[in-house]
């Protein structure tokens, strides 16, 4: 074929093509630069920092108790995970003894923020792939968690609801009623996800085979969460340094090998099972106590470097804090997982066809703030 | 063989793809999700502590809790409080004493992050649950939470 | 030309009568084709509601209901709103192409429905070759989309267009083929002829397995042809933003717009007249009433119409090598096979008749 073109007078070559930064497929502003043969990718380049809002640098200014409230906004499909990070790395420097109390409610508050954050990006993965339906059923559950988290913490996407030392305000009375409601209806719901769209032939021939990664590359290029251990990468941090409550439970770390989209897919697909079986776990005993400890008005850390990560819905986040003994840290630099995974997407999407690109795009996850920041 | 296998599995899957989405379409009149949001105004009740706005309550002798104490203007991360303070004399004691002139709220700058009201020491401030905070003219967003002629409710700092 | 059902008849009868004959054919051409696009502009306009309202059961909302009683004349409201609208255009287009291509994909639709038989003696222009006419027809309309997405100077719009150019190419020739199995048991080109035949059953009736399995290649062929998913990836909105028709605004956009929803009608309405027997109503329960035979067959294109916006609201969309696997791995082959299928049938008369 191409011997035949070489031949001809018929002049074949690559173009250029800006996919955003406001394009349906990027999930925001993000900015790629594609290299196109025809359909066939050649090559792709992210540009970021249409988004950018130093919340690093923002951080060097406030205190502890408002960093918190600017994690919210960096992946905000996650802000409560975010919120924990800052929080427990804050009461480790402090060595705050927290209650239990608030451990079991912040892992079962992560976890319903996992769901929520799966369950839109369920809806959203469908709409990348054309089926526009899917949308709505996954926002449909979500919401029935926007509700739970409104009643409790009073805002439904940034919740700001840890403080450092432990809750702002108790859960509300409602509060395990309406979490055990959901966990009943969304069991039901996840099969007929999989009869809609994992099962779907047309779906799983656009994912299967494409945007391969290995585990060696997953590694080298840091990919962490479901993009990470689609590739056999056992990275849950969940698993290897528990934090908060999830020493207490029993969870499996859901792992594939096969490292494709499809790959990717089912490990948050599973993923919801195991959320769900996790809030089971702990739903029905969260002990009595204290929702918070107190803590100085002025929060000083102690002299030192300190570092904490947790699993968000979409992988590892690294809070990292220099701090040297005033109120704000010295310097303060977030590791979030949406910036690593999309380092892949260069590697991963090469060779593929536009298509390809966006199904890809779709099952690493991406919230441009969270890569922004 | 897998040729054909392959086709009766493709429509198969199709086909129960085809019953979920049909099965909503049947049960379409239940199962709506939406709300017609202007409409519905008069049941449609917000949680009860839902984030809208900063309001500072008043009693019916036109008291507030408010001391100026200012450290919700300390904890606002974005500097949506400002508190203009003032020196007056107390009646009761005749010593001076810090009262608020205007407790200044920008709404438009407010992340509703609550860290406010989470250091109140006197719950002066507490969350309002209306959410229709659009308005045409953006100064209108500056408000201030005191009524005018208002005064600290007595015996609150003790 | 053959217009005679009651008052056509009389209007037929009086031009001739007052004209001579190549005035009165000219002035029943033209209001012909002013009742067709004002009929079919007000249907698509419906159509264009009604893929709202259903998308809207199936994805659990309520869709639009505010203009007029239960949002019926919402997209009145929208076709007004895009004929006030500026017609915007990039530097650097090939304005000539860029204004013609909206009129290629909106009269080749329009065009295609002058030989629909929609009731018995209701049909604008009923000629011999009915069926071959419908598929050279509809194949225009890609040249327009071809023609827009070049001249649009707009890459994403470019790739539309050519995505578009390889899929109609291909499955057109299922549409034909598929048609052309039925055509075996028909033995006539002609529309009204074929709805004839059908008064001794449906032709899916008739022609039972091959004639299933020919439906079924028809109506998967046919939503690729009219570029709606699972098969849109000419606008592929989530890959190309809004693909060969980016760069259109108000009017020009509302005909490609247009154009879609006829096609969806024409593909279903084909269907209806050549399996599921036009305007026949089923077990001729209302033969004696043959006014009846309109609603018979807006009834049965109606559901055809409903099953594509079915499939839209459901699956997810092909890649574009995987759409041409499917036509030329599977769809052509079984039609081939299917053919032969329905030549042994109609040969040994193995068809079911009443």
């Amino acid at each position: 074929m191409e011997t035949v073109i070489a031949n001809s007078n018929f002049k074949s070559e690559e173009y250029f093509i800006n996919m955003g930064p406001q394009h349906p497929a990027t999930h925001g502003v993000l900015r790629l630069l594609l290299t196109i043969d025809g359909e066939i990718i050649k090559k792709v380049e992210p540009d970021l920092g249409y988004i950018h809002r130093s919340i690093e640098k923002m951080c060097e200014r406030d205190s502890y108790q408002q960093i918190v409230h600017l994690t919210d906004r960096m992946d905000y499909l996650s802000a409560n995970i975010n919120n924990e990070a800052v929080c427990l790395t804050v009461e480790n420097a402090l060595q705050l003894e927290i209650p239990d109390r608030v451990k079991v409610i912040r892992t079962i508050i992560g976890e319903l923020t996992r769901i929520a954050s799966h369950c839109l990006w369920w809806g959203v993965m469908g709409m990348d792939v054309g089926a526009l339906t899917t949308y709505f059923y996954g926002f449909r559950d979500r919401e029935m968690i926007n509700d739970i988290m409104e009643e409790t913490c009073g805002a439904r996407l940034t919740m700001n609801y840890n403080v450092p030392g432990g809750l702002m305000f108790d859960i509300h009375p409602n509060f395990v009623k309406r979490v055990k409601d959901f966990v009943a209806h969304f069991k039901t719901k996840i099969p007929e996800y999989n009869r809609l769209l994992t099962d779907n032939i047309i779906f799983q021939k656009r994912t299967m085979g494409v945007g391969i990664l290995t585990k060696e590359d997953a590694i080298s290029y840091g990919a962490s969460g479901p993009v990470g251990r689609a590739s056999g990468y056992s990275c849950d941090v969940r698993k290897h340094h528990p934090y908060s409550a999830f020493d207490r439970v029993s969870f499996t770390e859901c792992l594939e090998t096969e490292g494709d989209t499809f790959a990717r897919y089912k490990v948050r697909m599973a993923e919801l099972w195991e959320s769900l079986s996790i809030i089971e776990q702990l739903i029905d005993n969260i002990p009595e106590g204290e929702h918070r400890v107190a803590t100085n008005a002025v929060i000083k850390l102690p002299k030192g470097e300190y570092y904490q990560k947790v699993e968000t819905a979409r992988g590892e986040l690294g809070v990292y804090i220099i701090s040297d003994g005033v109120k704000s840290p010295y310097r303060m630099k977030f590791r979030s997982p949406g910036f690593s995974n999309l380092s892949l997407l260069s590697h991963i999407a090469s060779g593929g066809k536009i298509a390809d690109l966006v199904a890809t795009m779709a099952t690493l996850d991406l919230v441009i703030p969270d890569i922004d920041r | 063989m897998s040729y054909f296998s392959d086709i009766y599995h493709g429509i198969k899957t199709l086909l129960t793809g085809m019953s979920v989405t049909g099965g909503y379409f049947l049960r379409s009149r239940k199962g709506t999700i939406t709300q017609q949001y202007p409409d519905n105004r008069a049941t449609l009740k917000m949680f009860d502590r839902f984030r809208g706005e900063v309001i500072m309550p008043h009693d019916e002798q036109n008291e507030h809790a408010c001391t100026g104490c200012q450290k919700c203007e300390l904890a606002c991360p974005n500097g949506s409080i400002e508190i203009i303070w003032d020196r007056g004399i107390d009646e009761d004691t005749g010593k001076k004493k810090k009262k608020i002139d205007q407790f200044v709220y920008h709404l438009s700058l407010c992340t509703m992050c609550g860290l406010c009201i989470d250091v109140c020491p006197t719950d002066a401030i507490e969350w309002g649950q209306n959410f229709e905070n659009s308005v045409y003219d953006r100064t209108k967003l500056t408000r201030v939470l005191n009524e005018p002629g208002s005064k600290v409710r007595a015996g609150i700092e003790d | 030309m053959r217009v005679s059902l009651g008052i056509t008849t009389n209007i037929h009868n009086w031009l001739f009568s007052t004209m001579n004959v190549t005035m009165a054919s000219l002035v029943e051409m033209v209001l012909i084709a002013l009742i067709y696009l004002t009929v079919f502009a007000v249907l698509g306009l419906f159509l264009v509601l009604l893929e709202r309202r259903v998308a809207a059961w199936f994805q659990l909302r309520i869709g639009p209901n505010r203009v007029g009683f239960q949002g019926l004349l919402q997209t009145m409201a929208d076709a007004l709103k895009l004929v006030s609208k500026e017609l915007t255009g990039t530097t650097r287009a090939d304005m000539f192409l860029y204004n013609l291509a909206p009129y290629f994909v909106i009269i080749s639709a329009l065009m295609a429905l002058a030989v629909i038989p929609f009731s018995y003696e209701f049909q604008a222009f009923d000629i011999n070759i009915g069926v071959f006419f419908l598929i050279a027809v509809s194949s225009v309309g890609v040249i327009g989309i071809l023609l827009a997405g070049w001249s649009s100077n707009n890459k994403f719009a470019m790739i539309g267009a050519m995505r578009s150019g390889v899929q109609t190419i291909s499955y057109e020739l299922s549409i034909g083929l598929s048609l052309l199995t039925m055509i075996l048991l028909t033995g006539s080109l002609q529309l009204s002829e074929i709805v004839e035949v059908q008064k001794n059953g449906w032709l899916i009736v008739q022609g039972h397995i091959p004639a299933v399995i020919a439906f079924m290649i028809y109506m998967i062929a046919g939503t690729a042809e009219t570029n709606r998913a699972p098969f849109d990836m000419v606008e592929a909105e989530s890959e190309l933003g809004a693909g060969f028709h980016t760069e259109y605004s108000g009017m020009k956009f509302a005909y490609f717009f247009l154009a879609e929803f006829i096609n969806m009608f024409l593909i279903a309405a084909i269907a209806t007249t050549i399996f599921f027997g036009g305007w026949l109503s089923p077990f001729g329960i209302t033969e004696s009433l043959p006014w009846l035979g309109i609603f018979w067959f807006l009834l049965k294109t109606f559901v055809l119409v409903f099953l594509m916006m079915w499939f839209r609201w459901t699956f997810p969309r092909l890649r574009v090598d995987q759409l041409l696997t499917l036509e030329w791995k599977y769809l052509l082959p079984i039609n081939l096979v299917n053919i032969v299928l329905m030549a042994l049938l109609v040969w040994s008369d193995l068809t079911i008749k009443f």
